[in-house]
């Protein structure tokens, strides 16, 4: 449980206030919040264009597809990429620093 | 049935007798591996998540199962083939929300938590009244969610078993019932996980071959396909967006507000996020969302084919006068691919996905009520693990006798907006508290409060005095309100949530601003512990 008293409020706030835990917090927000605000902006700007330019989606590209269709695909495409660009960063990046303070505090524990 | 001659009605297609036998072989194999699965079954851990010994891989696909409900699978497919390309919006913001779970939740409440949304919740905030709130947005969630799982059994039936009379659609409500008690009596999590892998790989295998076929019928070609659809559809310009929704203002700002409960709901949802615990670490919950991703949205891109192909080899007149309606397009295009064989495995793995859904919606419930309520409200925190796990058994049973009730009494209701009220309310009371916990530090009770219960009653109350509760008269090719002898709805529009999410995030704000109460050491230990992974619930080993 969340409330075990195994550990020392001393230790978690010490580490919270550190240099590397704060290095830490802002690279993974650094990271996280544009990325957020740039997946939503581009949802929202296809639900809005699907719903207020329907003309405009109307336009075919190729054959019978259009641009509708193919923004509607890219929503996918920018999905599977930007899933893909986060688990890369998390495990190259991000993990690596946060198992080092993880070992830290353990440290610290004993 | 009263319909044209030359177009076959869905009971008139296929073999009730084969469909049962296909689905009773399915209900064998997943129950023989849900009692082998148990024989570990021991722990509160082991009930509520599977031991967290699950992969990233294993939970991904178990995620999926989850995830792609009868409503996504048979709903959307539908929707395409009668509404074009408004149907697919819907698969969109589906698939977008995971990304809000992929970046912002899983892995910190992974870490976090132990076996519930509640756990990470009350985690820094005062636990009784924080518990209490998070359960009470739990069951409301899965309640509604049960619902339009079990009201969907009855209208599968009658499309796939020829069972018309209200009569025996409630006894095989029942069954399903029955026996997705008996998947989490006996298997607890692992168990229902592994029903949800199971099912997961044969809807997407089932639906891959079926887009496949499809394709193959129009030379590989996605734009005749297209063309075709277009054709058959009497020109109607199903490839262009706005069939439904484009038809007036109101129209328009339902769809925003739909687009917003579907893209930050998903991420609330109280069963999606106990999943995340029954892996061993926040690295391979990441795992199961990425996995989760892939398959989810290579679903989706399936339906697409699916949807358009059923418009142009099914033909809309015949989906829409079919049993079932647009929920029938999918398992007609199986019918007219494949015969009679493919329609019983495509029914069977439909009725699979209502079994699985169900399972996983139940223990989540059974979850908050006995670790939440029973435990930590009631208790405070001193009910022993075997105790918690004998509540949450016992609440399981009872929760799947209500489902089966409920599920007889909403036979026939609109099972969209049951699923839509389930992302409104997780969009609006859920997501603000959980994401107000892991990143705003000034963050206290008064404000989760605030904003769950304020999202909850904004979300409920504005449902009922839509136009899906009363004032929408029975019109062909539309929605009708539930109500049809009363009209009190004076809000426009048919999802809530463009007014519930911003209250919810509004109230969870003004709630924290107006106390003074932080709680600096504990604030410190979840997020050290959120961001590093340290003092992370462990794997169980046996």
């Amino acid at each position: 449980m969340s409330n075990d008293a195994r550990t020392d409020d001393d230790v978690y706030l010490g580490l919270q206030q550190s240099e590397e835990f704060a290095e830490l917090r802002t690279r993974f927000r650094r990271f996280v919040f544009p990325l957020t605000a740039l997946f939503l902006a581009w949802y929202f700007l296809y639900v809005l264009l699907s719903t207020y330019a329907p003309g405009f989606m109307g336009h075919k590209v190729l054959g019978n597809v259009n641009v509708g269709l193919v923004l509607g695909l890219g929503q996918f495409v920018s999905t599977f990429v930007i899933t893909m660009l986060y688990a890369r960063w998390a495990d190259r990046e991000f993990d690596p620093r946060a198992a080092a303070l993880h070992a830290r505090v353990e440290e610290a524990h004993r | 049935m009263r319909v044209p001659t030359l177009v076959p009605a869905a009971t008139d297609v296929g073999s009730p007798t084969l469909n049962i036998t296909i689905f009773g072989v399915f209900v064998l194999i997943t129950l023989a591996i849900v009692v082998r699965a148990s024989t570990n079954n021991r722990t509160a851990a082991d009930f509520y998540a599977g031991g967290r010994a699950f992969t990233g891989r294993q939970n991904g696909i178990a995620i999926s199962g989850d995830y792609l409900s009868a409503a996504s699978f048979l709903g959307i497919a539908g929707a395409i083939a009668l509404n074009g390309y408004d149907g697919f919006l819907y698969s969109i913001g589906f698939l977008v929300a995971w990304l809000v779970a992929l970046l912002l939740v899983a892995e910190l409440l992974r870490n976090a938590g132990k076996y519930t949304m509640a756990d990470v919740l009350s985690f820094r905030l005062r636990q009784r009244p924080v518990r209490m709130a998070a359960a009470i947005s739990t069951l409301a969630v899965c309640f509604f969610y049960l619902l339009a799982q079990m009201a969907g059994a009855g209208g599968l039936v009658a499309l796939l078993l020829g069972v018309e009379d209200k009569a025996g659609q409630s006894l095989v409500i029942g069954v399903v019932g029955v026996i997705m008690i008996a998947y989490v009596l006996i298997g607890g999590m692992k168990g229902t996980t592994w029903v949800q892998i199971i099912k997961a790989v044969l809807l997407i295998l089932g639906a891959g071959v079926m887009t496949v076929w499809v394709l193959g019928k129009f030379g590989l070609n996605l734009s005749h396909l297209l063309g075709d659809a277009v054709q058959k559809s009497g020109g109607k310009p199903v490839l262009d967006p706005g069939l439904q929704y484009g038809k007036s203002g109101a129209t328009k700002l339902d769809f925003i507000s739909l687009s917003l409960a579907l893209v930050l709901g998903t991420a609330g949802l109280p069963h999606v996020l106990m999943r995340f615990y029954t892996v061993p670490s926040s690295r391979e919950a990441r795992r199961s969302v990425v996995w989760a991703i892939w398959l989810i949205g290579i679903f989706y891109l399936f339906t697409l084919v699916l949807g358009y192909g059923a418009a142009s080899l099914v033909g809309p007149k015949a989906i829409a006068a079919a049993p079932g309606k647009a929920n029938s397009a999918a398992p007609l295009l199986a019918f007219e691919l494949g015969g009679e064989v493919l329609l019983g495995l495509i029914s069977a793995v439909a009725f699979a996905t209502i079994l699985a859904v169900v399972a996983g919606l139940t223990i989540t419930a059974s979850a908050s009520l006995s670790h939440d309520i029973y435990n930590s409200v009631i208790k405070e925190g001193r009910a022993s693990a075997e105790d918690e796990v004998r509540v949450a058994r016992m609440t399981a049973v009872v929760i799947g006798i209500l489902a089966i009730l409920g599920g007889i009494l909403a036979n026939g209701q609109n099972i969209a907006f049951l699923v839509a009220l389930a992302f409104a309310i997780a969009a609006s009371a859920n997501l603000p508290t959980i994401l107000y916990s892991l990143f705003w530090k000034r963050f206290n009770t008064r404000g989760a409060l605030w904003s769950i219960y304020g999202g909850l009653v904004t979300a409920v109350t504005l449902i009922v005095f839509s136009p899906v509760v009363s004032g929408k008269p029975k019109i062909e090719g539309k929605s009708a309100s539930m109500l049809q002898n009363a009209d009190f709805h004076w809000f426009p529009l048919d999802n809530p949530g463009i007014i519930s999410i911003p209250v919810g995030f509004l109230l969870g704000w003004l709630g924290t601003v107006t106390s003074k109460e932080y709680n600096a050491a504990k604030f410190a230990e979840m997020e050290v512990r959120a961001l590093t992974g340290h003092g992370a619930e462990k794997a169980v080993s046996h």
